[in-house]
Parts: structure tokens; sequence; C-alpha cells
């Protein structure tokens, strides 16, 4: 078990830069998640750490010690593929077993050691089948324990849930945190998708375009996102335009065209300087929409015409109209949503917003 | 008509034009080469027509029709083997080509475009006593008189390469093409060098390719007159020269169609034999 660094990390291919000065620390023993959608430069971070690619500048260094030029065998990191990368030619013993023949592991514990793989993934009576006789999810923790039977110095997970139905994802996130919180490995999770990340992780590195937008616990950057990216990338957020009056120690004071005076605490405004233009971002599921003319103590409201209604059940999602803008709600209900075309008031607690200096 | 019985009728009427082009040109004129097998040739010249084994006793029985025999399966084994040797290194070079595999492709199909007598026929222009190769070593001053370097087992096996390799390269490339190139990072990660990758992963699943290739190249090379014909010397010929010499030269049908009737159960037996021992279908299942 290793921290991985990553010390001014720059990635070209060509002409185009995959990724931009990163640095990086995964301390040991943490799931950390880089999240961010296709082609933000997460997959390339995560196969210069493995060594499948090597970095143009800067530093990979694994448990203290750069490993730039440890070619990827000697470099111990087990590495979960998106496609599984099962060897189809061999039994699932074998597969798991493949990392264990170039360990000085003794011939007789071998086969102790790829039960107890097994066991641990929960598929104990699979081992002489062939991986094309086992289901997508099966595979999925085969190719787990063929990564953790060799107790790696960190694991690499690329997406391994995305080739996976919805069910069975949720099912193996579950899975996955119950065996790193078990054998406490120091793990990297490549992801696009928030609700994994958001799940599963210690901490969240979320990239766009080949630069980390923010770091930080899952709580932190869903609550208080460093920029407009990371606010829309994790769920939906509305970001209103807004003008700081001033900032001390108790927060900021927001004027805003929408909603008037905001008042947000310190720890949300942060990201505020002092006096000037800002942005306040408002998540979707904390703006609540009310009946008409509604004040309820504490919240702050403005009035609204209800646009699209996206009913799901337990929730539904408002398209909302407030003065000139369009605005999301995401809101629990009991029985039947605000009809659309309908007047209504949209209201939320100045602590659910937060606030971002303009770009 | 019933969907059912359309769907079972679908591949008939798919099958046809093939099915039809395969009796009509295969199948009827080997059965009769089969009849021809059991005429026989009387002094005058003039086929007798009956059922008579003299034909096929004198295939089986002269040792030397056997020895010619083995010698073809010799010299189409080394032939096979050479092509797997240098097939497939160019084909995984072509599989793991990243853009320009179309490009490559198409050079390996452009002998192709060439027919295979003139491509035989080329290396007298290189390595005759006036060849490209002959000229060059003599202008260097290497030699002082011309090398006899044709007319040998070894230009006929030159040939045979020269005729053969690509569809070995092919076999193994499109076996290679289709391996998951993630499978290999997997070894490496797991602690493999990539020669031990490759030979823990990427040959044993293109296996099926090199199989492929080697039974095309053995079975083309076995069945070949061309190339001892115009690369071989008067101790080179191979079996289908006998064919070639009893039916053109000799004109004596009923004899050649025994010997091509031979070679033919000959080669069908050791396609079953190498299916059976080679485990395919074992291998097959794995890969699903």
């Amino acid at each position: 078990m290793s921290s991985v660094t990553l010390k001014n990390i720059v990635k070209r291919f060509g002409s185009f830069t995959a990724v931009h000065q990163t640095d990086l620390e995964i301390p040991e023993g943490a799931f950390v998640t880089l999240l961010g959608p296709s082609g933000c430069g997460k997959t390339t971070n995560l196969r210069m750490i493995a060594g499948l690619l090597d970095p143009t500048e800067g530093e990979i260094l694994i448990g203290g010690k750069r490993v730039n030029d440890v070619p990827i065998h000697k470099r111990n990191l087990g590495i979960v593929f998106q496609n599984y990368a099962l060897f189809p030619h061999k039994t699932v013993a074998d597969n798991i077993a493949f990392g264990l023949k170039y360990r000085d592991v003794p011939k007789d514990q071998i086969a102790g050691k790829v039960q107890d793989a097994l066991d641990l993934v929960q598929l104990p009576d699979v081992g002489s089948r062939y991986p094309k006789e086992l289901s997508g999810g099966q595979q999925q923790r085969i190719a787990l324990a063929r990564a953790i039977v060799i107790e790696p110095d960190v694991l690499l997970l690329d997406e391994p849930l995305s080739a996976l139905d919805a069910n069975l994802r949720e099912d193996m996130r579950v899975e996955l945190k119950r065996i790193q919180d078990q054998i406490g490995v120091t793990t990297l999770f490549v992801t696009h998708d928030q609700s994994e990340a958001l799940a599963m992780s210690d901490q969240i590195v979320v990239m766009s375009a080949g630069r980390v937008e923010q770091v930080g616990a899952p709580e932190e950057v869903y609550n208080n996102p460093a920029s407009e990216f990371v606010a829309n990338f994790l769920g939906a957020s509305n970001v209103i335009d807004a003008e700081c009056r001033a900032k001390n120690a108790e927060g900021a004071q927001l004027d805003t065209p929408l909603f008037g005076k905001v008042t947000l605490p310190a720890e949300k405004s942060v990201r505020l300087s002092g006096a000037g233009p800002a942005k306040l971002v408002l998540r979707a599921e904390k703006l609540q929409v009310m009946e008409e003319g509604a004040a309820p103590e504490g919240l702050i409201t403005a009035p609204a015409t209800i646009e699209t209604v996206d009913y799901q059940g337990q929730t539904v999602r408002y398209f909302v109209r407030v003065g000139d803008a369009q605005l999301q709600a995401l809101n629990m209900i009991d029985e039947r949503p605000f009809e659309k075309g309908s007047a209504a008031t949209v209201g939320f607690r100045p602590q659910d917003g937060s606030a971002l200096a303009p770009a | 008509m019933s969907v059912e019985a359309r769907e079972r009728r679908q591949p008939w009427i798919l099958l046809s034009p093939a099915l039809t082009a395969i009796t009509l040109l295969l199948f009827i004129p080997l059965v009769f080469i089969a009849v021809y097998s059991f005429w026989l040739r009387t002094a005058t010249g003039a086929d007798q027509v009956g059922f008579f084994l003299d034909n096929w006793q004198e295939a089986l029985t002269d040792r030397f029709y056997r020895d010619i025999l083995l010698y073809t399966l010799k010299i189409a084994a080394i032939t096979t083997i050479l092509c797997a040797v240098m097939g497939y290194p160019a084909a995984y070079f072509i599989a793991r080509s990243k853009g320009n595999k179309a490009i490559l492709l198409l050079l390996l199909m452009l002998p192709f475009w060439i027919s295979y007598i003139i491509r035989t026929m080329s290396w007298i222009n290189i390595l005759g006593v006036s060849g490209a190769l002959n000229t060059f070593l003599l202008w260097i001053g290497i030699i002082d008189e011309p090398l006899q370097m044709l007319y040998n087992q070894a230009t006929v096996v030159l040939g045979l390469i020269h005729f053969l390799l690509p569809f070995m390269v092919l076999n193994v490339f499109v076996s290679l093409d289709g391996i998951d190139e993630t499978l290999e990072d997997a070894a490496n990660s797991l602690g493999a060098t990539r020669w031990q990758a490759f030979l823990q992963v990427t040959l044993p699943l293109s296996l099926p390719g090199l199989a492929a290739g080697g039974l095309l190249c053995f079975v083309l090379g076995a069945g070949t007159y061309i190339t001892p014909l115009v690369l071989g010397g008067p101790s080179d010929a191979m079996f289908a020269n006998l064919v070639f010499e009893a039916i053109i030269t000799q004109l004596n049908w009923p004899l050649g169609s025994a010997l091509s009737l031979m070679l033919l159960v000959v080669l069908g037996l050791l396609v079953m034999v190498y299916n059976r021992y080679l485990g395919m279908a074992q291998l097959m299942k794995g890969l699903g």
C-alpha cells in the first residue's frame, strides 16, 4: 500500500495537450476518484500512473519513489480495465493466478490465494469456468479479484462499472467499496458518473479539458463547487448572476436581479475575494417550488411560472421562469406535481447557495 | 407461407448459387475423375472403359510415387514452417500499427494483382546466370563467374514462400487484429514482461489464425506444380507435377486421375488429423 503523487504532470499527444500541468496527491489507503466527462484527461492520468503512457513532463511517485522509468510490470499495481480484459483462453482460476506466477509465491500457496480472492468477491465456485461463461457482473468481480490477489501497492480502476447495467452497477458500487474497505488498498477510480464518485470516494478530483477543476471530499465538491463546470457536472445547478456588495467574516451580501438580497454564510462564500461581480450557484434540488404567494420563514423567494414538468414519480423536475431566466428545480413530491403553465413561488435557504467569482 | 417455413427455406435460397457452382464445377468433375481412375489406357492410346484397378495398384505400390509424395509433403511442411516464422512478426507488426493498417494490407495484397506464374518466373531474372544478383556480384568482384543458384530444392521453397507468405500473414493478421490490446496491458500490469505477455496471452489467442494460415500454406504448397516446374531442377518434381505429366504429357487420364485422387485423399486425411489433434475446437470454446 502506497501513496501516489503527481508532480507537474503534462501529457501531450503531438500538438494536443491531454493533461495540463497537474499536481495530485493520493494519500495512502485513500479512495480517490477522477471524475469528468470523456476526453477530460482522467484516463490519461490513470494510464500514466499505470505505466501505460509516459508523461511528457513531470514526475510520478508511488510510495515516495519516482516511477517514471519503472516499466509497468515492475510497478506492482492492480488494474481493472473498463472491458475487464480477462484472458479468454484461461479459466477463471488461471486468470487470477496469472499475476502470482510472476511473484515469489510458492506454487502450493497459489491455489489457496486464488480461492481467497474468489471468496472475497463472493464467487467461490467459478474457478474452473471460462470468463465467457460468466455474466458481465461476474466477470467484473473476477477482474477485481485478479487485480487484488497480487496485493498491489495501488489499485487503479478505469471506469470498471460503465459496462454494467444500471441495477448491477449500483450493487457493484457497494461491493467495490466494501472490498476496498476490507483490504484498505490505495485506490484510484476513474469515472464519468457523478453518483459513483459521490458514493464511493474519500476524495473527488473533478477534471475538465485536461485540468483539475476541484479536489475535495464528496460533500465539499457537491455543496461548494469551485467552478460553474463542477456545479453543473455534479447534478444540475442554477448559476445566477449576482453582485457582491460586501464580504466579511460572517459571510457575503449578494445582490441578485432574480431574488434580491442574499446573505451567504462564510463557508459558502470562500471563493469571493470581496465586493464585485459574482455568481450564485443554487442546486436544482435546493430550489423549492411552492404555492403561489407562499413565504415560509427563512426562505428567499421569488414569483415564478412553471414551464415544463418532468414527472418521475418520487421526484419531479420543474423548469420554471423567474424573471428573464429559466431555473431548474428538482423536488420530492407527495401527490401531484404543479401543473404546467401555473403560477408558483420558488424559494431557497441562503445557506444552500454558494458563490463563485466570475471566470 | 408461415414465417418459420420461410426462415427454414432462407439458408437454402442464399446458399443455392454457391451450391450450384460447387456442384457443377467441383463435385461433378470430381466424380468424372473418380470414374476415369478406374478406366484403363491401352497400348494403342485409347481409353478402355470399365472397372480396372491397375492404375490404383500402380499408384499405391510403385515406390517412385510414394517417395515423391513424401518429398512433396516434406517441401510443403518446410515451406509452411518458414512462412509461419516469417509471416507471424509481419502480421503482428501490421495488426499493431496505428493509422496505416489499410496501406500495409494493400501492400500485402499487391502481389495478387500479378499472375502467380509471372511472379514465379521473376526469380529467373533475379537468380539466373545472367540475373540481377549474379550481375551485381560479378560487378563488385566477389565472384569471377556466375553462380548456379536456380533449379534446386532451395529455389522451389523460395518460390513457394513467395507465393504463400501473404496467405499466412493475412490469416495471422485477422486473428491478431481481433485480440483486445488491453489483454497485453493487463498481463503487463500483473507482472509479465512484454515477451511473457506475448507468450502467455497473444500467442495462444492467435493460434487459430496461425493454424488456419499453416493449413492453407501446406495444402496449397503440397498441391502446386508451377513452382517446381519453373524453379526446380529435374529431381525437384512434386506430386502435382506427376499428375501434370500423366495427363498433359502422356495423355494418360486414367493414371493421372488416380494420382490426383490419391493426393486429394492424403491431404484430406492430414486436414482431419490436424483438426483433431491441434484441438481447434477446444481453443474456440475458450474464445466463445
